[in-house]
């Protein structure tokens, strides 16, 4: 055994480039079976989750909400695109970055500007805050707060449309810096096990809080499918295209065979961590080389390009989101706290208030 | 009526429920060919097949998540864990996930699942597999928490709380598990939250669930001889506690013990006893005591864990230093 004195641990050094981006596909909408509405749909829907979460920034940096805040600004192309491929009754969790999956997942901005705030009007009633978007009825199962936790909960969902026979699917998204938590890998050797119709989605955005993809994890993270035979795939997720066309291939495949995927799709979030994140640990260079292939000025460029709409209806649709963010935060301000009678509430289902005395 | 062991109660409330509800479904390690590490689930395979009677790996992280996102869409699971000493691993799936998701999603979320096992010391096992869970999983709010002392309650109970629609903490014992009782062959439910007074006594109320309360049983027999009366409640649901039932009892005793098999800090015993103080002060003619595990893991050696774990003996001194005989 050598005898080398140990350096350091985790590896050190500064950090030129968290992650890689693979080839975009180089197919146009048509080829992906897009519409011209569809893709003005989708301008859109991204358009809406980046401006409402730069408004969400301003009002906290106002001081009009408390908590954490973690910005999922330059991922939009994966929410957009997966959600646009799954149906709507198909099952979606993921982790606390979670304001554009709800958003994409029938959660409006009034509503979801109001759980920032806290208010009673929010998607979970003012109970779970930035971090813990719900909406059931839409197969929006969360918002979830514990890194990693909430991967063999996607694989109970899909256990669940398993037994049911109901044909749906689960999908679960979590950040890079899950992949390191052993419940991944429970909920990979079951889900493979048990062949569920479950889609897991590594959004790899390149830091694991300020820790780079490569000082946290020990190789590619693509491989954690490799030692559970898991079929997988490497995707850039700052290309909406790209991302549509893996998961309509991945769809059709785990709804038809029931068996698990693993998707890494690499992106970036331009933001730091959460709100007090200045981010130090890279560098200006890299946020400017990911802000260049940003993925809403891409599909907007696309869209001019092709000729698919003119500048000024680009406007207008911005214009409108613009309008329709700003009324969610004069909602969400002019919006009730919860009831205090309402702290007891929620926490079983039935009658009973079964709660233990404090006094 | 027929005599049922203790594990027979329980596979009889689960199969009931099974053929009731169809989402009800088990999952743990070896409950399906091996027929169940201390057979509870014998026989269960064969009759609900390998869709509803689920082998797991060993993996209670990766199957209790499993069981949280089941339950989130629709389904009823019962996850056993082969004990609850090997929930530990996956105990982030019990208290941060089913045991807050209702809450946190602003009741959106519905969260009905069993997690049963059995539960504290069973001999000479080592520390690390001689813990009781009741006082640690019922410290949590959303948790509701179960620990039957008979077969009957046993079988009334988890019928209810596979009927409860919410997280349920199921403790058993494997020490309790061939204990018989007569059982009724008729359906019964026993609701969750409801105390048993099951020694009727005007001297002195004992406190006392699950192996403990066997334990009062003995105490009460002894103290009998010497003329003294014992009351003895057995809560059977943890939380929500039925204090209302002790402190009716203790104003007719005017003292109290409580028998708990939690270690000292924090238990039950602890809990339980500064309810009664607060709601019964004026009626009580003597301190509350408590029989506890000392605050110190299971040792092995058989004289040691003789010394750790409660007995009977204890039991009478409590009761008489609250009659101040001793």
């Amino acid at each position: 055994m050598s005898k080398s004195a140990v350096k350091a641990f985790t590896p050190s050094g500064f950090v030129y480039k968290s992650t890689d981006l693979p080839e975009a596909t180089k197919k146009d909408h048509k080829k992906l079976g897009l519409t011209t509405d569809n893709v003005m749909f989708l301008f859109r829907e991204m358009f809406l989750q980046r401006r409402f979460e730069e408004r969400a920034a301003q009002m906290y940096q106002k001081g009009k909400f408390g908590g954490f805040l973690h910005l999922y600004i330059g991922q939009e192309a994966v929410s957009s695109g997966v959600n646009f491929v799954l149906q709507p009754d198909d099952d979606i969790i993921t982790a606390y970055r979670d304001h554009g999956w709800g958003l994409v997942r029938g959660i409006s901005a009034k509503a979801g500007m109001a759980e920032l705030f806290g208010k009673a009007t929010g998607c979970s009633k003012g109970k779970g805050g930035s971090m813990h978007y719900f909406n059931a009825e839409g197969h929006f199962w969360g918002g979830h707060g514990i890194v990693g936790a909430h991967i063999p909960v996607a694989a109970g969902l899909a256990f669940a449309n398993k037994y049911e026979e109901n044909g749906r699917i689960a999908a679960g998204f979590f950040g890079d810096g899950a992949v390191d938590q052993g419940a991944l890998h429970e909920a990979f050797n079951l889900a493979q096990l048990w062949k569920l119709p479950v889609l897991f989605v590594v959004e790899n955005n390149g830091y694991s809080m300020g820790t780079a993809t490569n000082r946290h994890t020990a190789t590619e993270i693509y491989k954690r499918a490799l030692g559970y035979d898991m079929k997988h795939a490497i995707v850039n997720g700052m290309d909406l295209f790209s991302v549509i066309e893996t998961m309509q291939e991945v769809a059709k495949d785990i709804r038809e065979n029931s068996n698990p995927w693993f998707l890494e799709i690499r992106t970036y979030r331009y933001r730091g961590h959460s709100m007090s994140d200045p981010g130090n640990y890279r560098t200006k260079e890299e946020l400017e080389e990911f802000k260049n292939n940003d993925p809403i000025e891409r599909l907007k460029t696309y869209i001019l390009d092709k000729k698919l709409a003119k500048q000024a209806e680009i406007d207008a649709i911005m214009d409108e989101v613009e309008k329709e963010v700003l009324e969610a935060v004069d909602f969400a301000d002019e919006s009730p706290f919860p009831e205090s009678n309402t702290l007891y509430e929620h926490i079983f289902s039935g009658d009973d208030l079964v709660i233990h005395d404090h006094k | 009526m027929p005599e049922l062991q203790f594990r027979e109660a329980i596979r009889q409330a689960m199969q009931e429920e099974m053929r009731r509800n169809e989402k009800v479904f088990l999952m743990g390690e070896e409950v399906a060919e091996y027929n169940g590490a201390y057979k509870v689930s014998q026989g269960m395979l064969d009759e609900f097949g390998p869709k509803r009677i689920i082998d797991t790996p060993i993996s209670e992280l990766g199957f209790a998540g499993i069981g949280v996102g089941a339950a989130m869409n629709g389904l009823v699971p019962i996850v056993e864990f082969m004990t609850f000493n090997f929930s530990l691993v996956g105990v982030d799936q019990i208290l941060n996930n089913a045991a807050k998701i209702r809450y946190m999603s602003g009741g959106q979320v519905n969260m009905p699942i069993i997690f049963r096992g059995p539960n504290a010391a069973a001999g000479q096992l080592g520390a690390t597999h001689s813990v009781a869970f009741e006082s640690f999983f019922a410290y949590f709010p959303g948790l509701k928490v179960i620990y039957a002392s008979e077969p009957y309650d046993a079988k009334g109970l988890l019928k209810s709380a596979i009927r409860d629609g919410n997280p349920i903490i199921f403790c058993e014992s494997e020490q309790m598990y061939g204990m018989k009782q007569e059982v009724p062959d008729e359906e019964f439910l026993i609701p969750i939250g409801k105390g048993k007074i099951k020694r009727e006594g005007s001297d002195v109320t004992v406190v006392a669930h699950g192996k403990m309360y066997h334990l009062a049983v003995e105490a009460a027999k002894a103290l009998a001889k010497d003329g003294i009366d014992c009351e003895i409640i057995d809560p059977r649901t943890i939380k929500p506690f039925d204090i209302d039932l002790v402190i009716k009892s203790i104003k007719k005793t005017n003292r109290c013990v409580i028998v708990d098999e939690s270690h000292p800090f924090g238990g039950i015993a602890s809990e339980v006893g500064f309810l009664i103080q607060r709601d019964a002060f004026d009626y009580l003619d003597a301190p509350v005591q408590r029989v506890t595990l000392p605050d110190v893991p299971a040792p092995f050696a058989k004289n040691l864990y003789d010394l750790w774990y409660p007995n009977a003996k204890q039991v009478v001194d409590a009761v008489k230093s609250v009659m101040y005989k001793n």
